[in-house]
């Protein structure tokens, strides 16, 4: 089964293998991560001293408006001090100073008369004297007051600066390790045999690249911090409270467990059409691509209604999915908020209650307010947070599938053939060949010898093996069964490295890079000069046009120029002659070509490649009439060989094959 | 970005100004909660209230907060539901037009970037409208409803709140003015990993061969490296954002309790109460003009990028297609062809691609034609079905400019086979009766036998109803060749047209399925474009092209006679003597 679409959900136990995982991958920055955890507790820490901190603050602030009861007290105990009874045994109130203002006597009879029965009212405060408001009145603790201020605002920067410290160095780790990701992959493709690739789509490989490797280093930026500091925040505000008062933190917990418990569920509930709205959208994806990718069909069996009823299906699946899935993760913000007041509200309740016992002071409150602000806030945080994650796990857990796929064989790698003075002969022994996941063997004990200096040609009709035979002699496979010997080495003691070295290979399927036109030629080969790639484009007959190209040699090459499959194939041979190797692999090489260019390429190829040893795969057979030994597969099996024009005389499968393009009736 | 939005139905509308209106109540009950809270904290503070009171309070506090919670949910289903359709509907627009661009089009915007375009951009401005509506919604009222309930209290206390506001407009201005520039470059250099990586993967063979792994790592090692700075670059520029706003809030509301202090401080016994009360209520409506420019700052920095992505999608709406339908649905003759002096360039190009083209097929013959690589064949042979429109000349099907045909009308008399053969998930009988329902399944079997493919199809687990994957990657290259003509002959066209679709098979398939489908298709007409000079050998007429000018039309044995190019092909294939004798 091909990965990529129809994922399975996610399991609860991958989630916790792939994290683990992805912490062992982390190694390297340990420090750093250990550094910028620290540190946002520290921040989140500080953040939690700052309200501690503004409610000292409050209560400073509030004793200069509540009228102490001591010093109406105090201003009684003076009057009577200060009382003198004269010869008649009336009291006479003398003028006296306190908290340095000057009360008279008539402000004192006139207090007297306001405060009757000794009752300390506070009520009455303005019906009283202005000297003795002023006396009495409140004074703020101003110096108290600008230190404790100086000290929030040391903390409020503080906590930024940790916070900024933090953010950085997340920032730094997660992006180095998104790249490092990249180019583990990209490593590891290099190292993965062949038969990967035929089972794994490319956009599922290019989709791990991007969007997987994305998701990792977005992601674990933010939520690794998050995490770490919405849980101090969560412990310590929990701590805190309990520190400051233990009936109102239990208030504040019980009325922020409603949200806790509804958050779980909507959690549990959403997960499901996150899930669907990846997979709809998958689907529709796929969809789109093939249709996109097939235009010109589409268009030619007028298949649009057919393919717009698809389209609209999984168009409508994935407004589905998106539309509930969306509303659910839209839920948690308001209703964290509706906590966050529900909390308000009950501490407040709870607090006058306290206030009005006396047990607590008013700061108290406003600390608590705070305090049921952070309790609530890191819970939807922390929500967010494992969401994330689970994205997070889900992401590598693709990226590691890639780093456990088995690698090529190990090589022994004990001889090493020198391209300039190997001799060129090739044979094949009994060679057994099957692909994964295939019941027959594709290649069924294949012997052949091809010797120095000869060309030979494999023909057969499609699915007969002759690309397969290509794939096992560039090591490309391993060999179940036989062996491939070159210059009587056997190709298992060669490293693949240096039996690359010794092939020119040129395929069916023209490959080119987005680079100039002379990159691709020269294509990883040193040393050469411009003049001999001139020379070799003039002898495949595409020096001309590529003269007519903009720039010459330095043109761009990209997906929109009007380059034909031709002359992209005539570049794919100038680039394998320019290699120069003793052995040259032609496979199906000119098939886009026409025949007349064919035939000059021929003729070039044939002048380059003498004393070489050359494999040729041709559908036509006019290419390989000149072969010195033809091979004419059929099944796996080679069922004729020898010339052509043994072969015609032999009048077997061959002749059959070379007469049928000309009996038309 | 604002042009996309014709796409919005008059339903979405209605529930967008269902959702403005309900924003604005839940608008109004937040911003009426601040006075309960003042009033319950001015309850708790004086000495000898009543708790009956503070539980008034708290009660009508906690059901302007349910209303709002309630009014959130509903706005939070309505806006899911606006964006959803929103991305469906415009989605849609775009798949259409992009099924309508002609092949011109489509090569010019390139097909993997038409997928990114229909899918990942539109998500895009999905998920900016998602979070952005509301928000857009909400900051502007919540802001200006917040600032005029705290105008009147204080001006000291007035002026540090705009300050603050002042420092964060100046704070997120100077970052997206960093920013956002860098996103268009991130886009860029993604789409640059991603085209490396592919290369990687369609040359692997060619990169190993060449032991060019190395080479290739350079190259992508570049890319990785220069997206990952410029995506730190961004994302450490961002990292300010986040301590600096919380700094801000904090100190203002830091300022305003100092601010306070010096108030109450300076004021009258009476008046102490009051201001302190204020000072508890100003600091809250303050943190909400606050947050709700945070808000709207979080809206502006997501716009540019969905802009971009908006720009990407508007631009395919907005191509013009070139190809114009035509209204003619029935012609009076059957199975013929001709181009009269037919001139071809692509749009950009100075060269013609084909040059004063003129010929004539009629019903049942079959041409061929042949030429150099790059001499026009494909090109004008994709002309017919109006893959391409001419430059100059015209083509006439049934006698009629295939201009003015209905396209669908057109392509309905024409069975069209591409050079590529292009294969659909799906099963081999889907594939071969793509397009259209009515096809029998014996029409079917028999398409199938016809175009060779009876063989390996019975052969395959489930014959007719095996699955191919997309592509065909699970069946050779001459297999995916022979199911894709089956599908032009299970059409029965009138006219076949066959774009060097023989090149996979060998030559005994090859001329026994040509021999099966004369048989099969008497009255057909069939236009070929072959390499092979067996393939093309018994044509009726064989038309020769070099260079985009047609050298010579004929049969094989005329044109081995009279046109060299043709001779030389055919003796680039055929002996002297086979060629003079075939």
């Amino acid at each position: 089964m091909r990965n990529g679409r129809g994922r399975v959900n996610e399991k609860p136990e991958n989630f916790k293998n792939a994290i683990y995982r992805l912490f062992k991958e982390l190694k390297e920055y340990k420090i750093l991560i250990i550094i910028a955890l620290i540190l946002a507790a520290f921040g989140s820490f500080l953040g939690i001293l700052a309200p501690d901190k503004l409610k000292s603050l409050t209560d400073e602030i509030s004793k200069g408006i509540m009228v102490d009861k001591k010093e109406i007290v105090k201003l009684q105990n003076k009057m009577k001090e200060n009382m003198i009874i004269d010869e008649n045994g009336n009291y006479i109130f003398q003028d006296f100073v306190m908290n340095g203002e000057k009360i008279s006597s008539i402000d004192q009879i006139k207090l007297t008369n306001v405060m009757q029965n000794n009752r300390q009212d506070l009520s009455l405060l303005s019906q009283m004297p202005e000297s003795v408001q002023k006396a009495i009145s409140p004074t703020l603790n101003v110096s108290k007051i600008k230190s404790i201020a100086i000290f929030i605002f040391i903390l409020i920067i503080l906590s930024a600066l940790f916070n900024y410290i933090e953010a950085i160095i997340m920032t730094n780790v997660s992006n180095n390790f998104a790249k490092k990701l990249r180019s583990n992959i990209n490593n590891k493709l290099n190292k993965l045999p062949l038969k990967y690739f035929d089972k794994t789509l490319h956009g599922d490989i290019l989709s791990r690249f991007t969007n997987d490797v994305d998701t990792i280093g977005g992601s674990m930026n933010n939520s690794l911090a998050t995490l770490v500091s919405a849980i101090t925040l969560l412990l310590g505000s929990l701590f805190m409270m309990f520190y400051t008062n233990y009936i109102m933190a239990i208030t504040a917990i019980v009325s922020s467990l409603f949200g806790l418990i509804f958050m779980g569920f909507v959690l549990s509930k959403s997960q499901k059409y996150f899930v669907a709205r990846q997979e709809e959208l998958g689907n529709l994806n796929g969809h789109i691509e093939e249709v996109y990718s097939g235009l010109n069909i589409v268009k030619a069996y007028n298949a649009k209604d057919e393919v717009d009823k698809v389209f609209d299906k999984y168009n409508y699946n994935v407004y589905n999915a998106n539309r509930k899935s969306q509303f659910l993760s839209g839920l948690m913000p308001p209703m964290m908020g509706f906590i966050g007041h529900f909390g308000y509200v009950c501490v407040c309740i709870v607090g006058a209650l306290l206030t009005m016992k006396g047990s607590i002071s008013f700061g108290v409150i406003i600390a608590f307010i705070t305090y049921v602000r952070m309790f609530s806030n890191p819970l939807s945080q922390i929500a967010q947070a494992f969401s994330s994650l689970q994205s997070v796990a889900a992401a590598s857990e693709r990226v590691f599938e890639i780093y456990d796929e088995e690698e090529m064989s190990n090589e022994e790698n004990n001889v090493y053939l020198n391209k300039n003075k190997v001799k060129g002969t090739i044979e094949f022994k009994n060679v057994s060949f099957t692909y994964d996941g295939n019941d027959e063997p594709t290649i069924h004990n294949f012997s052949a010898v091809a010797h120095s200096g000869e060309k030979i040609a494999i023909v057969g009709p499609t699915g007969a093996g002759k690309t397969t035979i290509v794939n096992l002699l560039m090591k490309f496979y391993d060999i179940n069964d036989g062996d491939i010997l070159i210059d009587g080495v056997s190709t298992k003691k060669l490293s693949r490295e240096n039996i690359h070295d010794l092939f020119t290979m040129v395929l069916q399927d023209t490959w080119l890079f987005d680079g100039t036109v002379k990159d691709n030629l020269i294509f990883n080969q040193e040393n050469i000069s411009i003049d001999k790639i001139k020379k070799v484009c003039k002898t495949v007959g595409i020096d001309h046009f590529i003269k007519t190209l903009p720039n010459s040699y330095e043109s761009l090459i990209t997906d929109t120029n009007n380059i034909s499959a031709g002359q992209k194939q005539l570049m794919t041979i100038a680039r394998g002659i320019i290699k120069d190797s003793p052995f040259i692999i032609l496979d199906e090489a000119t098939s886009n070509v026409d025949t007349r260019t064919e035939e000059l390429v021929q003729k070039a190829m044939d002048k380059l490649s003498e004393g070489k040893t050359s494999f040729i795969i041709a559908h036509r057979l006019s290419t390989i009439k000149n072969a010195n030994l033809i091979l004419v597969m059929k099944n796996g099996n080679i069922v004729e060989q020898g010339t052509h024009d043994e072969l015609l005389l032999k009048n077997g499968f061959y002749a059959e094959l070379y007469n049928s393009q000309f009996n038309e009736n | 970005m604002f042009k996309l939005f014709k796409n919005v139905t008059k339903r979405e509308i209605l529930l967008i100004i269902i959702s403005t209106i309900l924003i604005i109540f839940q608008v109004f009950l937040e911003l009426k909660m601040p006075d309960y809270m003042s009033t319950i904290t001015r309850l708790v503070q004086t000495e000898g209230s009543k708790i009956k009171d503070i539980l008034i309070n708290g009660g009508y506090m906690l059901l302007c907060a349910f209303g709002s919670l309630i009014s959130a949910v509903i706005v939070g289903y309505l806006i899911a539901n606006i964006t959803s359709a929103f991305s469906m509907h415009t989605r849609k627009t775009l798949f259409n037009k992009i099924e309508s661009l002609s092949l011109a089009e489509v090569k010019e915007f390139k097909t993997s970037s038409l997928i990114t375009r229909t899918t990942n951009d539109i998500t895009q401005i999905e998920m900016f409208l998602g979070l952005g509506l509301q928000m857009l919604i909400k900051a502007p009222l919540t802001a200006i409803w917040a600032i005029t309930k705290i105008l009147n209290k204080s001006w000291e206390w007035s002026a540090v709140t705009a300050l603050a506001v002042v420092i964060l407009l100046t704070t997120i201005i100077i970052i997206t003015s960093i920013v956002v520039p860098k996103f268009k470059i991130i886009q860029k250099l993604i789409d640059k990993l991603n085209n490396v990586t592919r290369e990687n993967l369609l040359g692997i063979r060619v990169i190993r061969a060449f032991n060019a792994e190395e080479y290739q790592k350079e190259k992508f090692e570049d890319v990785n490296d220069s997206l990952t700075k410029r995506l730190l670059f961004n994302q450490k520029t961002f990292a300010i954002f986040n301590p600096l706003m919380n700094f801000i809030m904090h100190s203002l509301s830091l300022s305003i309790y100092i601010i306070g202090a010096y108030l109450i401080y300076n004021s009258l016994l009476a008046d102490k109460i009051t201001i302190f009360s204020n000072m508890v209520v100003f600091s809250s409506y303050a943190m909400q003009v606050i947050m709700s420019f945070l808000m709207l700052a979080f809206v502006f920095m997501m716009m540019p990028r969905a802009n971009v992505s908006a720009k990407r999608i508007n631009e395919v709406l907005d191509k013009e297609i070139s190809i114009k339908d035509g209204y003619i649905t029935n012609s009076n003759e059957k199975g013929t062809v001709e181009f009269k002096n037919v001139c071809f360039k692509y749009d950009d190009a100075e060269e013609y691609v084909l040059e004063n083209i003129s010929f004539k097929v009629n019903r049942g013959e079959t041409v061929a034609f042949i030429g150099s690589t790059g001499s026009g064949k494909s090109t004008l042979i994709n002309l017919i079905p109006r893959f391409y429109d001419v430059t100059k000349g015209e083509i006439l099907v049934d006698g009629v400019n295939i201009k003015d045909y209905k396209e669908e009308y057109l392509r309905e008399k024409i069975g069209y086979v591409s050079q590529k053969a292009v294969i659909f998930s799906g099963s081999v009988k889907d594939n071969v009766k793509y397009g259209s329902k009515k096809i029998s399944d014996k029409k079917i079997k028999e398409a199938i036998k016809v175009a060779q493919a009876e063989d390996f199809v019975l052969k395959m687990d489930n014959k007719y109803n095996s699955d191919l994957s997309q592509g065909g990657t699970n069946i050779s290259g001459g297999q995916k060749q022979r199911i894709s003509i089956a599908r032009a002959i299970a059409k029965d066209p009138e006219i076949y047209i066959f774009d060097d679709s023989f090149s996979a098979l060998d030559y005994k398939t090859d001329s026994l399925l040509r021999k099966e489908l004369k048989k099969y298709a008497k009255d057909a007409t069939i236009l070929i474009v072959a390499q092979r000079i067996g393939t093309i050998l018994n044509a009726d007429k064989i038309v020769v092209l070099d260079e985009g000018k047609c050298v010579g039309i004929g049969t094989h044995k005329e044109l081995i006679n009279n046109c060299d190019v043709y001779k030389q092909i055919a003796l680039s294939q055929l002996s002297e003597e086979e060629a003079l004798n075939a």
